[in-house]
């Protein structure tokens, strides 16, 4: 728990969360050392419910990439619902037109076709859906340790903590392979029975292990070779975060299928999107009600989406990621000079980061020590030495320094616990 | 796209918001180039200065065309200068390194001011930025040109070359920036933003007003109104010269030109025959008339003839003039606020009024600069040292120009001035900085200042350098890729990653990595599942 006292509020809220919305989840956090409850939000600042103010470097995965509550898209947000609701998803729609437009621009090469989900997982569905259409085949191979949300597709794709607890998985049909392993993927691919690999760019939960050279561009040569499409999950590495729009286009490849998420909502509204080549998308043509949800493609995500893609598509944006991301660097690794018995490595790709810890679960304690420190960033749930490290797009200098300053003192304050060192000596975090 | 979705979008803080991105960049280009080393500073300076000089004949005649303003021989001229000429002056100055002063125990560190934000006029557009740029650069300050929409074009064409030069000697990016589009409410939004740390304003009165009460700390330049007092001991055919030359150049827009000639009744009508000799046409009464009417008749300056020739004027208003006329003088019996013809006057009409001796001469002169052009600039022709000096005390200006043409004197050209294009107006006229404006005006110091006890002695600062052993500095060029250590396979991927460009091939080296890193991949798998 923070050093600071909760207030009378704060205790009856969190005591009312257990009773009411997530015991296991709200105790959680309590037990972590974690006790936010997020009240107001502006730029990358979330300020506590007591009014303790952190910068965010979680963003909810990129959701609030250029920043919480962003001016641009509230005004965006006013002036569509002057005008526009969700609209009917039955007809066509202006804003979601416009929007699959821009996006085919974006996106490049004959990505074309935009299909709409509400959330990330949902669009995941879309896609595997769409990839077994276009291929009439049911398996899918996708990555252990993988995460592409929890609805019913998704889940079964990803790590098997969570398709197994909800009775979700289905090993028939949803293969795993080790990220970086191409002779694995070739395996499962071989028998020409797959319809799709399904790829995070950079798996996020898992941590942000980066693909090693020319894994990704092998695997979709492969993907070719063997009669399968490549779905890459652009959820957390799409929008600028690896220093392009689309992490894919940083690793030289074009996927059949794309799938955008959490920050193309500005974190304002739902959406999130699928981006199908022209010669996969026949199930738009056979049968266009084929997929579909009253809230997918609402139009004033669709708004906001536009918006999004604006700001990030300026000229200003992609030298700004840069400088981020070059200080990032630069500062993190003077940072582990200091502590190079306990905060050993970056994995990073622009401000798409991993910061790993040589101790079990050591990301855990730095995550808290952050946390007193007035900074917001998460361990990778599938690998907790590692923490996810993610600053916006958007990032001051000023703020980025100030983060920089605040994680050197987290960082120490969390070695000398694990090390048994210090005033906090003692508490472990054993795996 | 379609117009509704188009209308929704383009709400007020579209504008705003892009500006705003700028401004950040700006900062991020400042807090990098603030410690970059004396070296790089001129590398880059001196690149950026050669581009600009290379774009300095094309972009005057741009600049003629756009605004119709001037002459684009003369606009050459003060773009060269205002590159290569520049770079020149200061090459010499160092604005990046400590100073030491041992005698005082006193050590001085550059501090520079942070993001420029530079509005540059219509007038003398292209040379403004140049200008503006190199100070900047030479301070370690990024900038950001908003330009007089009337010429922006060829303003963002000389601001943009020379960002792309600096960027190419290794300037962090977005250190030079321009508002393509440039609106009131955006030059607004911008004057007022605390991320601007110093506000460069050329321009109109309402221009540089707006920047003083920004709240941002100012230095601005507004309009001028050079008398320019002859004495009975000027050397007449001399003074004629310069008078009729500076008038002239470029049509007479630069703020330092002289508005009207005030002479001395005994020298005024051999004065007025040596400036028609040296190519001025003395206005008939009539003419004058109609000249006023042309020039004021709408209340405020008839923008129509900024920056046009004496013929043109002429033949614009049907007088007769000889082809060699460079510049119209019209004889005016006062000065002051019911003669139109005794304001500033941005184009070849020169006043000229006749005053009965010196100590009138010097109370007229003040006349002039009580009306506009506080603390700016006045010139005089005399080899009386008094008179010149009681002159220098009593006319409101901060410079004072002698035997010499005013345009191009008080901008530091032919006297010993600083060469500037940016006229600080100080007190009298409500901006903190008298002088010509150099870059010394966008660096503070910070000083380290010993105790005056003798018993401490003043450290050695001999080899020190400001920025000693940092880290790289971020440029904004590219995003970091690496492995980490805990991943499978990174120590040995990491060059490998580095070196490979996106999409390119799997290389050999590669492929050998691939059995190699399964294999480790495999083990740790293994490993984890019998936990
Ligand atoms: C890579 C990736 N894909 C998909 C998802 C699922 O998105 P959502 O939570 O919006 O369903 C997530 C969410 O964390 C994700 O990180």
């Amino acid at each position: 728990m923070a050093d600071t006292e909760q207030s009378p509020a704060k205790q009856e809220f969190i005591r009312k969360s257990i009773q009411f919305w997530n015991p296991g989840k709200t105790q959680f956090w309590q037990d972590a050392g974690v006790d936010l409850v997020i009240d107001r939000r502006q730029d990358y600042f979330l300020y506590d419910m007591d009014g303790r103010r952190l910068i965010d470097v979680h963003l909810n995965g990129g959701t609030y990439n250029i920043g919480h509550r962003h001016p641009e898209l509230v005004e965006v947000l006013n002036r569509g619902t002057q005008r526009f609701d969700m609209g009917n998803h039955h007809f066509p729609a202006l804003g979601r037109t416009a929007l699959a437009e821009k996006l085919a621009k974006s996106c490049g090469g004959d990505l074309h076709y935009t299909i709409y989900g509400s959330g990330g997982g949902e669009a995941i569905d879309i896609a595997i859906k769409t990839a077994r259409h276009a291929k009439q085949k049911k398996k899918i191979v996708s990555i252990l340790k993988a995460y592409h949300g929890h609805t019913g597709l998704a889940v079964a794709a990803g790590a098997d903590r969570f398709s197994k607890l909800f009775l979700a998985d289905k090993p028939d049909e949803f293969i795993n392979v080790p990220f970086n392993d191409l002779n694995a993927m070739e395996d499962a691919l071989k028998a020409k029975d797959v319809a799709a690999v399904i790829m995070e760019t950079i798996p996020a939960t898992y941590g942000f292990p980066m693909p090693l050279p020319g894994y990704l561009t092998e695997v979709k040569k492969l993907t070719e070779r063997y009669d399968a499409l490549y779905i890459a999950d652009e959820v957390q590495t799409g929008l600028m975060r690896t220093g392009e729009m689309w992490g894919y286009q940083r690793y030289g490849i074009h996927p059949d299928i794309v799938v955008i998420g959490k920050g193309i909502s500005g974190g304002m509204y739902p959406i999130a999107c699928v981006v199908v080549r022209e010669p996969y998308a026949g199930w738009l043509k056979q049968d266009g009600f084929g997929h579909m949800a009253t809230m997918g493609g609402a139009e004033l995500g669709c708004l906001v989406a536009m918006k999004t893609l604006e700001i990030l598509e300026r000229p200003q944006t992609r030298p700004m990621v840069n400088y981020i991301s070059e200080l990032m660097a630069s500062g993190l690794t003077e940072i582990m000079k200091l502590y190079s018995d306990f905060f050993v490595g970056i994995r990073q790709c622009g401000v798409v980061m991993g910061l790993e810890f040589d101790y079990p679960e050591g990301a855990k304690p730095v995550m808290k020590h952050l946390y007193e420190n007035g900074v917001w960033a998460i361990f990778s749930t599938l690998d907790p030495r590692v923490l996810q490290f993610k600053p916006g797009v958007l990032m001051t200098a000023a703020l980025c320094e100030e983060l920089l300053e605040r994680v050197e003192r987290a960082i120490g304050l969390a070695r000398a616990e694990c090390k048994g060192l210090g005033k906090a000596g003692g508490k472990r975090y054993a795996a | 796209m379609n117009a509704i979705v188009e209308e929704l979008l383009a709400g007020e803080k579209r504008q705003t918001g892009a500006a705003d991105m700028m401004l950040q960049l700006a900062e991020w280009a400042a807090a990098s180039y603030a410690r970059y080393d004396r070296a790089a500073v001129d590398r880059i300076t001196k690149a950026a200065s050669e581009a600009a000089y290379a774009l300095a004949g094309s972009l005057a005649e741009a600049a003629v065309k756009e605004t119709g303003f001037g002459v684009a021989e003369h606009k050459k001229i003060k773009n060269e200068i205002c590159s290569r000429g520049i770079y020149e002056a200061y090459k010499n100055e160092d604005f990046c390194s400590k100073r030491v002063v041992a005698e005082q125990k006193i050590v001085e560190v550059p501090r520079p001011a942070g993001v420029v934000f530079a509005l540059t006029p219509s007038t003398n557009p292209v040379c403004t930025v140049y200008f503006k740029i190199m100070l900047a650069l030479m301070t370690r300050n990024a900038i950001i040109i908003s330009p007089h929409p009337f010429a922006k074009k060829c303003s963002a064409e000389g601001a943009l070359a020379m960002a792309k030069a600096a960027e190419q000697a290794g300037a962090p990016a977005g250190i030079i920036q321009v508002i393509t589009e440039p609106t009131l409410p955006l030059i607004e939004h911008v004057m007022k933003s605390p991320r601007v740390s110093v506000i460069l304003a050329t321009g109109g009165s309402p221009v540089v007003r707006a920047a003083y009460s920004s709240g941002n700390p100012a230095i601005g330049v507004g309009p001028g109104n050079a008398p320019a007092f002859v004495d009975s001991t000027a050397d007449l055919n001399a003074a004629a010269k310069r008078i009729i030359g500076s008038k002239s150049f470029d049509n007479s827009i630069l703020c330092t030109n002289e508005s009207t000639v005030v002479a001395e009744e005994s020298i005024a009508d051999k004065l007025l025959q040596a400036l028609g000799k040296a190519g001025g046409y003395v206005a008939k009464p009539d003419e004058v008339d109609s000249i006023r009417e042309y020039l004021f008749g709408l209340g405020s300056f008839n923008v129509e003839v900024v920056g046009k020739s004496a013929a043109e004027i002429a033949s614009r208003i049907g007088i007769k003039v000889p082809s060699s006329t460079k510049v119209i003088l019209t004889p005016i019996d006062r000065v002051g606020i019911d003669e139109a013809l005794s304001r500033e006057k941005l184009c070849p009409v020169l006043g000229f009024v006749r005053v009965p001796h010196v100590h009138a001469g010097i109370s007229t002169s003040r006349a002039l600069i009580r009306m506009s052009g506080a603390g700016h600039s006045a010139a005089i022709h005399s080899s009386n040292t008094a008179t010149i000096l009681a002159y220098a005390g009593a006319v409101k200006a901060l410079r004072v120009v002698v035997n010499a043409p005013c345009s191009q004197g008080a901008a530091g050209f032919g006297t010993h001035l600083a060469p500037s294009f940016t006229i600080g107006t100080g007190f009298f006229g409500r901006s903190s900085v008298g002088e010509n404006i150099g870059p010394k005006h966008l660096v503070n110091w910070t000083r380290i200042a010993y105790s005056d006890e003798a018993s401490e002695t003043f450290g050695d600062f001999s080899s020190l350098e400001v920025w000693n052993n940092q880290a790289p500095l971020p440029v904004g060029r590219d995003s970091p890729m690496t492995l980490g250590r805990l991943q499978e396979g990174a120590e040995r991927a990491d060059a490998a990653l580095f070196a490979q460009a996106a999409g390119g091939a799997m290389t050999d080296e590669i492929a050998a990595m691939r059995d190699e890193i399964r294999r480790i991949v495999l083990e740790e798998l293994r490993a984890a599942f019998r936990k």
